[in-house]
């Protein structure tokens, strides 16, 4: 099958796993920034984003998605260390044009996974996890709250600086992973000339740049409106 | 103005392929900085004579940049520090007197290293054996404009005929990829009436032989294109995954 055994194959594995991935931060974002507009709006979506089966078949093809994207970026980057030999050179020039965000997206990506666990932990985990077992509380904090009122699962966790500091540090990783790897997945699937490259590259960041300062937005207007 | 300059010459020297390498250290006095980087190692490999040690091995043949032979890794880049060019055309004024200049081979494992600064890159001739040609009987020399080509399609034909397989490509790539040359290859005979005919076969051919021979899958980081002596283009990248795609839900 050439999807497993050719490069190419394998690339647009990756990068169709990845567009799917963006398109799910894209709407996450946007549900997001209903919250700073209207908390009920917010929490009509995560109830209806709760135990139902539509929503939980999202999320299996979502986690599908992710678990794809993170086995085939393992298996690449196995086989290019191994293709690019075990010696290394001495001397090590990152050449103008070359994104440092190109030549660090695995590691990128780990950070992202890592904060992923932590988020998991905080969100899913206590809402719809929580849910699916069968609870209608959960512990948040010294109270108890719903597993589907996320307005205040958001003004709990925002409100803590730390928090805030971590999931910032979070949409930067994302950004760098986004900035490359949105024309990235472009080019493999192959919708790219000398004119396109450029503006695919230019709307990679313009993209990245919204997609971030939308999550950032939110994180930060709640613990500003917690402080004041 | 073009002067003598003293340098300081750090080679990588290795026996053969097996064999362990390491780094030699050789002061090189008087070298003028009109001359090119090959002459340079001519001198310095004279020197190594007159002293009754082994000369360093290092590949070239044309001396002006249209073989592809000559190689090295020159200060952390494929043919040196200037842009554009290959090592037998790049000149010792880009370098300051009293400079420590690092030379190593090209390493990648599609590229095993032969002797010193010399490697194998056999594996390019296989990628071409593998379907980089148009296997039909051409003839006498036809006339110029007996098949009219788009100018556009001419120029990106040539663009990517440029390409004189020094494999700096795949030395430059942390996934060690060939996917600069291989499209290049590609794309000189898929933009032309008389490549066009066999390019699904040839894309398929010569990737499934880049990829038996272990390089690298291709991340877009673009280290290629910014090495390449001849500045061949990243769009021929986009352009053979746009043929192998297609060739591939053809089947
Ligand atoms: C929200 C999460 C993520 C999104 C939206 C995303 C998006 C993308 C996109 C669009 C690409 C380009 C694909 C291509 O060039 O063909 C890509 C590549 C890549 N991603 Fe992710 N990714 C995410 C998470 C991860 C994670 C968790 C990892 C790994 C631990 C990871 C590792 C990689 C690697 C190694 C590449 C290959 C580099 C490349 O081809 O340019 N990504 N990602
Ligand atoms: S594409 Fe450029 S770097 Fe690669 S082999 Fe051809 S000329 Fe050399
Ligand atoms: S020796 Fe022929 S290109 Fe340098």
């Amino acid at each position: 099958m050439w999807l497993l055994n050719s490069s190419i194959g394998r690339k647009l594995i990756m990068s169709i796993s990845g567009v799917f991935l963006i398109l799910f931060l894209l709407f996450h974002a946007s549900m997001n920034v209903a919250a700073v507009f209207s908390e009920e709006a917010y929490n009509a979506i995560c109830s209806f984003l709760g135990a139902n089966w539509y929503a939980v078949a999202a999320t299996l093809v979502l986690a599908a998605g992710f678990l794809i994207h993170i086995i085939y970026a393992i298996w690449l980057t196995l086989l290019n260390r191994k293709a690019r030999g075990s010696d290394r050179y001495a001397v090590n020039v990152r050449p103008k044009n070359v994104e440092w965000a190109s030549q660090n997206m695995f590691i990128l990506g780990l950070i992202v996974v890592g904060f992923l666990g932590l988020h998991f932990t905080q969100f899913w985990y206590k809402m719809m996890f929580a849910e699916l077992m069968g609870h209608h509380e959960v512990a948040l904090g010294s109270g108890m709250v719903s597993p589907q009122d996320g307005a205040a699962f958001i003004r709990y966790y925002f409100s803590n600086i730390i928090v805030v500091a971590l999931y910032l540090v979070w949409y930067v990783a994302l950004w760098f992973h986004l900035t490359h790897g949105f024309w990235s997945a472009i080019q493999t699937i192959g919708w790219s000339n000398g004119i396109w490259l450029k503006r695919w590259q230019a709307i990679s960041n313009i993209f990245a740049t919204l997609i971030c300062l939308a999550f950032a937005f939110v994180t930060i207007f709640f613990y500003l409106k917690s402080i004041l | 103005m073009d002067k003598n300059i003293n340098i300081t010459l750090k080679v990588w020297r290795q026996k053969g392929p097996k064999e362990k390498g390491a780094f030699e250290t050789y002061k090189l006095n008087n070298v003028s900085q009109g001359s090119s980087f090959l002459e340079m190692l001519d001198v310095l490999n004279e020197q190594l004579v007159n002293e009754g040690k082994e000369p360093v091995a290092f590949d070239h043949d044309c001396r002006e940049g249209i073989c592809g032979m000559c190689s090295l890794y020159i200060n952390g880049h494929p043919h040196g520090p200037d842009s554009a060019v290959t090592t037998c055309q790049l000149h010792m004024r880009k370098f300051d007197d009293g400079a420590t200049i690092t030379v190593e081979p090209w390493r990648s494992a599609g590229f095993p290293v032969i002797r010193d600064l010399m490697v194998d890159r056999y594996a390019y001739d296989k990628i071409i054996q593998a379907g980089g040609f148009v296997s039909v009987n051409t003839g006498g020399i036809p006339d110029a404009n007996a098949i009219p080509i788009p100018k556009k399609d001419a120029d990106l034909a040539m663009d990517a005929a440029a390409c004189i397989g020094c494999g700096a490509c795949a030395a430059a790539c942390k996934n060690g990829s060939a996917m600069l040359f291989v499209s290049a290859k590609v794309s000189q005979l898929a933009l032309l009436p008389q490549g066009k005919i066999e390019a699904a076969r040839r894309a398929k051919a010569m990737v499934a032989k880049m990829d038996e021979l272990g390089f690298g899958n291709c991340t877009n980081t673009r280290s290629c294109e910014a090495e390449c002596p001849k500045e061949v283009s990243i769009s021929n990248i986009a352009r053979l995954n746009r043929e192998y795609i297609a060739a591939k839900l053809q089947d």
